[in-house]
């Protein structure tokens, strides 16, 4: 899932001090699973804003609560079709994926961010989410025993671990496992070390976001 | 035992302090209670082993939200006793009554009112 991190609140009332009338736009999906964006944090940071707006001489100033099912697809976010135009500012705690598709069809109403979008990752256990992939569009986990180099590995090296590894752990941060580790252990368990003799060839970056934003664009589901 | 309590208090009983999440605190408080308090277990003697921990945690976190809007935290309070003690029930409803008494009434209220 993508995992978003919430924002301090005090940034998110630094942007919407001044408007009269605002929507908490949340979304069903994974910002939910992170605790970040879901209909429970929606709640929470509209009475943060209206406690704040209420304390501070602004009692009339409006915050209304909203979670649509996605904020990625045209479909859900036409149902706040009729009413988005009443607000001078929409927070939204999607992801930046919602956060930007929000902007884009609603043209005339400010859009603001609630989360920070942090990484494509996996929850771990509750509170805690770390990384998996980086979306490089070239998917190599077939040899790497199914543990991605690329998003788990400091310095992204295809072949095999740097000097830096030690005991197990990455030399950035010794609380951090060393993804060649980890791929050398997997393949050693599944009996394929096989695969960590073969040499890499130059990964193709030109998936990755290196060459500007990308598009997956399937004729066979066009219609 | 024929215990008294302060006639401030309103309870709102919950299967466990677990039960209970920031934003049913903040709500609370929005509405114009002058201050919430959670009383749960003994921390390690949670029926259901975290809730009352996790209920700690949820009232750090209102007490961040409040300073962040310039009320004060300590409306929002977390004590733990065990269930049978009665007078030590007693004790943090009027710690707590005192408290708010000398913090004064919730800004919300006057909000409330001249809405009203
Ligand atoms: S190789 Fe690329 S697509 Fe596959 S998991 Fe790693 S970053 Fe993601
Ligand atoms: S120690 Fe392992 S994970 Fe860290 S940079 Fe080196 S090879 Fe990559």
């Amino acid at each position: 899932m993508i995992v978003a991190d919430k924002k301090p609140v005090e940034e998110i009332i630094e942007y919407v001090k001044d408007c009269e009338k605002i929507l908490i736009l949340g979304c069903n999906e994974c910002v939910t699973v992170c605790e970040a964006g879901g209909k429970k944090e929606v709640g929470v940071l509209a009475s943060t804003l209206r406690m704040y707006f209420a304390n501070h001489g602004h009692s009339d100033a409006v915050v209304d609560e909203r979670t649509l099912e996605r904020q990625c697809d045209h479909e859900y976010l036409e149902e706040i079709r009729d009413i988005a135009d009443q607000y001078d500012a929409i927070v939204s705690i999607a992801c930046g994926v919602g956060i930007q598709f929000t902007a884009e069809k609603y043209h005339s109403v400010p859009v603001y961010p609630g989360v920070n979008t942090s990484f494509l990752g996996v929850t771990e256990q509750r509170g805690l989410w770390t990384e998996r992939c980086q979306a490089c569009g070239q998917c190599i986990l077939a040899h790497t025993g199914g543990i991605c180099p690329v998003a788990r590995c400091a310095k992204r090296l295809l072949n095999g671990p740097c000097g830096g590894s030690s005991k197990g752990k990455c030399e950035i941060n010794k609380d951090l496992d060393c993804a060649w580790q980890l791929i050398i252990d997997r393949l050693k368990a599944i009996d394929r070390m096989d695969l960590y003799e073969k040499f890499f060839n130059i990964k193709d970056w030109s998936t990755d976001r290196a060459g500007g934003p990308r598009k997956v664009a399937r004729e066979d589901v066009q219609i | 035992m024929r215990l008294t309590y302060p006639t401030s208090f309103r309870i709102i009983r919950v299967p466990c302090t677990g039960k209970v999440d920031v934003q049913h605190m903040l709500r609370a408080l929005e509405k114009g209670a002058d201050g919430v308090c959670i009383i749960g277990c003994m921390e390690g003697e949670c029926a259901y082993k975290t809730g009352n921990y996790r209920a700690r945690k949820r009232v750090e976190q209102v007490q961040r939200i409040l300073k962040a809007v310039d009320i004060d935290p300590e409306r929002a309070q977390m004590y733990n006793l065990s269930s049978s003690d009665g007078p030590l029930f007693g004790k943090y409803a009027e710690e707590m009554d005192e408290r708010i008494r000398k913090l004064g009434p919730n800004p919300m209220k006057s909000v409330q009112k001249s809405a009203a």
